[in-house]
């Protein structure tokens, strides 16, 4: 039952897209074709998934951190941005320089940024009580118009003819490429690699209980010994240090150079893919890939059908409501009382 | 036979006032009802007895129209009914008295009444007549009090004088003591005394004999679902009684033999402040358990208990002196360095803070035991081991399971307390320290961990009990302090108080001036 739920949702969703594709005119079978066929239909579309998939996969790990231990980390869009723009700025800071590997550093220096980000929203938790989940959404907007304010001044590119952008990175700052592909880069590993380790970590190590005792019953928590407190920052860290991660990959692999704007809501959509996978990892690659299709089929759509960008963000979201409503279906049971006598 | 319309102030009617015949009810394959004949008469006390899941909660639903039965049927006044809703119950004269209550927090006393009364009545008038019944019955409350600021004893009070208002025929109360200070109880039983002499009929639900052969004349007994017997309880002894509702003898605490060792336990002038409006503030608490002795909290619910609880397994922290522990100040660390000290706990609340109720029990037994090494080895679970120790103490412990494994949620009250608390003395702490070790539980299981915890003092152990049963704390602890207010009293021996003494003590107006003296 508990599998079924997201597939019934998938299906629920798709099936409400196609009523409203209908309605706009346009065939639902099309879209389809456009959407899921098109988008897996040769070796380079399948590059394309993977180059999307694996930040949806990275992020999504790091946020089932938060919440399996019902820490509402919303902000992961934010400590993705963070973590590129801090990766960024070690690579124009080393814009030039004989080092063979900056990029490596940049990694590093992407994660603790995203992880630092990250522990705001947390101490600010930890200490005031502050819901977790307004302070992380608002330091998205925070974060994203620093990066902005950022590549518009300090680190646009002197001879980019004043545009918002940064010098594009040295080859030594850029994430390789794996498999000989132009397209898929490291990040990819990265993230399964994230995903082996929370296999190991989550199903039998004690901390991997920790977050699911928190999530599962906060007051046995603390009768074991486990800190509440502790538990949300390290949550937050490692979630914002995989965000981060994610950001730097992006900008060092995929983009190469900072502007204004390096994630089409990579941190939001990872909140549909953390559900829609059941918290658990290997449910969270494969729906990871699912929307990954999702949104280079939006893409498709709209140059080939001109179904508007915006239905792909509409069916995102109705995926995530069809989601957890699916939850509370399969774990409750629904009786319609008429009044009068309960049996 | 002629149906007569019952009338308060006529002649006893030979009618009973209200008759269950055959009554029976199944939930799936679970038969909770098996033919149960009743009859209760105008002004008669009677009392429903039987352990934890005999049946009397459903029978009693069922008579106050919140489930309907299976089978059989209801007589009132000698015409047969059907109780659709507790409202026609209530419009028929049936009032009942929760054993958990069903009130809102944030409304005051007067609110919670009036929600119940309906639109005839006034606020103002509300609140008068709570001062009438108040004074006349001593139940004494507050009509503006916020129910949420109120302890068990005093929301139970609401409860009773809701149900009077509507002037009954016939009161249920499911287990009312279970909250009250013997004085209390005994307020409580002159006021039903006062009903029953009124004309309105009285169900006592409970499990306590002592009190049932003190008011009740007829008795009812159920085990698993069946009426067992049905006799004047005062021409029983409470032996018999109680081999009735269990089936079998129920053997007395084989008691030990030892001198008291060391002072594991030191408590000194330990004070907390509250963290919510909810809790109490714990003043200067000064209290020594020695290796080898049972020491017993006596108290009404809601005087500090649980915050004392928190403060002694270091749920909560204190100062660095306040808590020792073999030797170890420890007030100012956490729990799980209290459990390195060789200190075990037990909460009150099975479901949600000693056991995680999805959990499987392997699972639940890393709570307490993932530091202690056997379990638990860099970092990683070892799974077979923690099987292995919930096999462990399923078996010593005599747990029933429906499955080698089950989740905490699916076991029995009785059974999980049994796993809880073994789970804990398997470890033979030092201390352990345990609060209402068999609040809810069967008398079986309440009687076999009050065993295991005085076999665990024979061994030398120090345990702290915390109860609001004083029957048991009687039973099985060698000192006694009374806790109220968040002030503790000093510990006198067992055999130097007597019940009336404790009880005064738990109201806070004892002769004895004990609380200064810690």
């Amino acid at each position: 039952m508990r599998t079924a739920a997201p597939i019934a949702a998938l299906l629920l969703a798709f099936g409400v897209a196609g009523l409203v594709i209908a309605i706009l005119g346009k065939s639902p079978v099309a879209a389809f074709h456009v959407y899921v066929i098109g988008s897996l239909s040769d070796a380079w579309a399948i590059q394309e998934l993977m180059v999307k998939a694996a930040p949806l996969i990275m992020i999504a790990i790091g946020l089932s951190y938060c919440f399996r231990a019902n820490l509402w980390n919303i902000g992961a869009e934010g400590q993705f941005v963070i973590g590129g723009l801090f990766g960024g700025w070690l690579a124009i800071t080393f814009h030039g320089s004989d080092w063979t590997y900056v990029w490596p550093i940049m990694l590093l220096v992407g994660a603790v940024a995203g992880a630092c980000y990250a522990l705001i929203p947390a101490f600010l938790k930890v200490r005031f009580g502050a819901n977790e989940i307004l302070t992380s959404l608002m330091l998205v907007n925070i974060g994203q118009l620093f990066l902005d304010y950022m590549v518009r001044g300090q680190l646009r590119d002197p001879r980019g003819m004043n545009f918002p952008q940064s010098v594009a990175f040295d080859p030594s700052a850029t994430l390789p490429t794996i498999w000989g592909s132009d397209r898929v880069h490291l990040g990819f590993i990265f993230a399964l690699v994230a995903v082996v380790l929370t296999m190991i970590v989550g199903g039998r190590s004690i901390f991997g209980y920790r977050l699911r005792l928190t999530g599962d019953a906060p007051k046995a928590a603390q009768f074991a010994g486990f800190s509440s407190k502790t538990t949300t920052l390290l949550a937050f860290a490692i979630s914002g240090s995989l965000a981060g991660l994610a950001g730097v990959c992006e900008v060092s692999g995929q983009i190469g150079q900072l502007q204004p704007t390096i994630s089409p809501g990579y941190g939001f959509t990872a909140v549909t893919v953390a559900f829609l996978g059941r918290l658990h990892p290997v449910g969270i690659v494969l729906s990871g890939l699912v929307l990954a299709l999702v949104m280079i089929g939006g893409e498709n759509a709209q140059i080939m059908l001109k179904l508007p960008l915006d239905l792909t963000t509409a069916f995102q979201g109705l995926l995530l409501l069809f989601v957890l409503s699916a939850d509370a279906v399969v774990s409750y049971q629904f009786r319609f009382v008429m009044g009068g006598r309960r049996r | 036979m002629s149906a007569r319309v019952g009338d308060r102030d006529g002649a006893v009617p030979d009618l009973p006032l209200v008759e269950l015949r055959g009554i029976s009810k199944k939930y799936g394959d679970l038969l909770a009802n098996d033919g149960i004949d009743l009859a209760i008469r105008k002004g008669e006390i009677h009392a429903l007895l039987g352990e934890n899941g005999a049946g009397k909660s459903t029978l009693v639903k069922i008579l106050y129209g919140i489930v309907g039965p299976s089978d059989g049927e209801i007589l009132w006044e000698g015409r047969p009914v059907v109780m659709t809703t507790p409202v026609k119950a209530r419009a028929l004269g049936i009032g009942m008295v929760f054993q958990h209550f069903s009130l809102f927090d944030d409304l005051s006393v007067a609110e919670n009444i009036a929600v119940a009364l309906g639109k005839d009545w006034s606020l103002q008038a509300v609140r008068s007549e709570i001062g009438k019944i108040s004074a006349n019955y001593g139940l004494a409350l507050e009509p503006e009090r916020k129910v949420w600021t109120l302890s068990a004893g005093e929301r139970q009070r609401i409860e009773i004088v809701r149900c009077l208002l509507q002037n009954p025929k016939i009161l249920i109360l499911d287990e009312p003591t279970s909250v009250l200070t013997p004085q209390e109880a005994e307020r409580l039983f002159e006021t039903l005394e006062r009903l029953a002499a009124d004309g309105c009929a009285i169900l006592f639900i409970s499990h306590r004999l002592e009190e049932v052969r003190r008011i009740c004349r007829h008795a009812t007994i159920l085990r698993l679902g069946r009426v067992v017997a049905t006799l004047d309880p005062r021409g029983s002894s409470a032996k018999d009684i109680a081999a009735m509702m269990v089936g079998s003898e129920v053997g007395d605490i084989a008691s030990r033999k030892h001198e008291p060792a060391g002072e594991i336990l030191h408590v000194r002038d330990l004070e907390l402040a509250p963290e919510t409006i909810h809790e109490k503030a714990l003043q200067r608490i000064s209290l020594k358990v020695r290796g080898g002795e049972i020491v017993g909290i006596a108290g009404v619910a809601g005087n500090g208990q649980s915050e004392f609880f928190s403060a002694l397994s270091g749920e909560r922290l204190s100062q660095r002196d306040m808590v020792v522990i073999g030797g170890e100040h420890c007030g100012d660390v956490g729990i799980a360095a209290r459990r390195t000290l060789g200190g075990a706990f037990v909460p009150e609340e099975r479901l949600g803070h000693a056991a995680a109720p999805n959990y499987p029990l392997s699972d639940n037994t890393l709570i307490s035991h993932h530091t202690a090494g056997d379990i638990v080895r860099n970092g990683f679970i070892l799974k077979e081991a923690a099987e292995k120790l919930s096999q462990q103490i399923i078996q010593q412990f005599d747990v029933r399971v429906p499955r080698p494994d089950p989740e905490a949620r699916t076991l029995s009250g009785g059974n999980l307390q049994k796993f809880v608390i073994g789970r804990e003395i398997i470890s033979k702490p030092k201390l352990l320290i345990v609060d209402q070790p068999t609040w809810g539980v069967d008398a079986g299981a309440a009687q076999m961990i009050r065993q295991a915890l005085v076999n665990l003092a024979a061994e030398g152990s120090a345990i702290l009990v915390i109860s609001q049963d004083l029957d048991e704390l009687f039973e099985i602890a060698d000192r006694i302090a009374v806790i109220h207010d968040g002030r503790l009293s000093v510990a006198l021996p067992t055999a130097e108080w007597t019940r009336e003494a404790i009880g005064l003590e738990m109201m806070g107006v004892g002769q004895k001036d004990l609380f200064d003296a810690a």
